[in-house]
């Protein structure tokens, strides 16, 4: 696994930019991803790679688009700072998973190796063997990633129809 | 304990007597809100879940503006999704090209937004109807999609941010300095997960357009919603749009708030934001001279009639500086009408200034307006984020209507009281 790290305020039109926005799948928005802050990152990422942001990442449109284009390179998780609220609930709703952790993000370099596991929260820097504790997510939050996303859930518990 | 404007609408909305910051939540929404960009995504995912009705026909907004008249094949087939969408649910507020405005502008237009209503819309400048004293705030098309079928909403309750308004603004000093000046202040992730609460006796003197673009910018400093008490001004505007029953709700004294930010708006000069951030702000004067090629005057930010008064009233007479490009776009069609009867559309044509249909066209780099490399914009719309109005080197100055007017003539960015 590769880890990319960017700095704060990761807005959604970096993300995926609006001239890609009328893509038709969510393959081909992930062929944009990231195109202008990183143009190598949609080439190079692999299933499982992890994207390590700053404060406020996902900040900006409100547009789906953009955890749908990380998700669909096979980006494992984002680990920031903090997330721009919309973007933070936009992934809970599809169902991708996010984490908040300063320390994390402070105490992770490009190239290391790092583990997550989303049901403790925990992350692990294996290459210097420093691990930290995301800020679990609530009950009613969990309850959305575990049903596959939001309108899952809604199903699962009878309200949509 | 007290509650907060936003924390009051919130408890309402969730059948509780009281709810308090942090706490997660479910709540009736009074509206649904789509464009099309976002309306397609929350379609595909609607019909994927296999659902099937829509809570209420009259409840959702369906308004085809980012990328409309359409300008290519791929955003006719997204406007086609939406219009099919609309046609077999009957969608009762679904806006096409010849009814559409900018959404953020339509909506309060149209009435479907008031006091003490909770709206979500899949578009992050849905922020803009707490100008009116709702709950109003962008989601994504997930939620959309969850809204559409269900009515209901999740949200974390929210604190909030006071912000203060003192004194009254100067001539050329508007509603976007405010925004544009409380964003430098606190920074664009000063409120994140937060609302912003607007009082003091500033607010009375506020016009509703001013108050619209203020709301419409909460957003850029992180916030969840912006919000303004209802007083005469709102009440004014809602007569002859809004009929049905709505409720105002104060602050109580004893709500707790996160700090209280205070601005004396007498002493706001006119502001822009340079590139890429909108709290990289700075008083006109201290940017002025930058030479730029194009200017938009228009977006849900600032594409409203009093901003098209103000642009005009500067561009009359005058013309557009040789090698700029101005283009105003009035944000809906009953704007556009009155700027016309007005004699601004005027005004804008005979100063060489282009004048489009509503829509969002430049300001996320749709069209009508993108640029090439190395451009410089002056625009009154709210992103200046790399890329945003067209190749990564290309860069954006955030204004108000005043300044991009002024900084038309002149070709380079202008204090308006120097025109």
């Amino acid at each position: 696994m590769k880890i990319y790290k960017y700095g704060d305020n990761v807005d959604t039109d970096v993300i995926i930019p609006a001239r890609y926005l009328n893509a038709p799948d969510e393959k081909s928005l992930a062929s944009h991803c990231m195109e202008d802050i990183d143009a190598d990152f949609a080439s190079s990422v692999q299933p499982g790679d992890i994207v390590v942001g700053g404060s406020n990442f996902g900040c900006g449109s409100s547009r789906e688009h953009a955890p749908l284009s990380i998700k669909a390179c096979g980006v494992k998780c984002v680990i920031a700072k903090s997330f721009a609220r919309i973007f933070y609930r936009n992934a809970i709703n599809i169902g991708f998973p996010i984490m908040e952790c300063p320390e994390a993000v402070d105490g992770i370099s490009p190239g290391d190796q790092v583990t997550v596991d989303f049901a403790t929260g925990v992350i692990e820097n294996q290459t210097t063997g420093a691990t930290f504790q995301a800020a679990p997510f609530p009950a009613f939050v969990n309850g959305i990633i575990e049903n596959g996303g939001l309108l899952h859930s809604l199903k699962a518990r009878g309200i949509a129809k | 304990m007290g509650m907060t404007m936003t924390q009051k609408i919130l408890a309402r909305a969730a059948g509780l007597s009281q709810v308090q910051a942090g706490q997660l939540m479910e709540g009736k929404l009074d509206l649904v809100l789509g464009n099309d960009i976002t309306t397609p995504v929350a379609i595909k995912e609607f019909e994927k879940a296999g659902l099937s009705t829509v809570f209420d026909k009259e409840k959702i907004a369906i308004v085809l503006d980012h990328s409309t008249p359409c300008k290519d094949i791929k955003s006719a087939q997204l406007c086609a999704i939406c219009r099919d969408f609309a046609h077999k649910h009957q969608i009762t507020h679904f806006y096409d090209v010849g009814q559409m405005g900018i959404e953020h502008a339509l909506i309060p237009e149209k009435g479907l937004a008031a006091p003490g209503e909770v709206i979500i819309g899949a578009d992050s400048h849905t922020c803009t109807y707490g100008a009116l004293g709702a709950f109003s705030t962008g989601v994504g098309s997930t939620d959309m999609a969850a809204g559409m079928a269900t009515g209901l909403a999740w949200f974390k309750v929210p604190q909030a941010i006071r912000v203060k308004l003192t004194g009254q603004l100067s001539p050329y000093v508007s509603g976007k300095d405010v925004v544009l000046h409380l964003i430098g202040l606190i920074g664009v992730d000063g409120a994140l997960y937060q609302s912003l609460e607007f009082c003091g006796d500033g607010v009375s003197a506020l016009e509703m357009d001013d108050r619209f673009t203020i709301c419409n910018m909460a957003i850029e400093a992180g916030a969840k919603n912006g919000i303004f008490p209802v007083d005469e001004k709102t009440i004014a505007y809602l007569n002859g749009r809004v009929e049905r029953a709505w409720t105002a709700f104060e602050a109580d004294g004893d709500a707790v708030y996160a700090r209280t930010v205070e601005i004396d708006l007498s002493t706001l000069r006119p502001t822009v934001a340079l590139p890429h951030l909108p709290s990289n702000t700075k008083p006109v004067d201290e940017v002025a001279g930058k030479p730029i090629q194009q200017v938009v005057i228009g977006s849900c930010t600032n594409g409203r009639l009093i901003d098209l008064r103000e642009a005009a009233a500067i561009l009359r007479g005058k013309k557009v500086a040789d090698g700029v490009r101005c283009i105003v776009i009035p944000a809906t069609q009953q704007i556009y009408l009155q700027a016309m009867e007005e004699g601004l559309i005027a005004d804008f044509i005979q100063a060489g200034a282009a004048v489009s249909t509503p829509t969002c066209g430049p300001c996320l780099g749709g069209h009508m307006g993108v640029l090439s490399d190395n451009e410089w914009a002056i625009a009154t719309t709210n992103r200046n984020f790399v890329g945003r109005m067209g190749p990564t080197s290309s860069m954006i100055i955030l204004a108000s209507p005043a300044v991009a007017a002024a900084s038309a003539i002149t070709g380079v960015v202008t204090d308006p009281a120097t025109i």
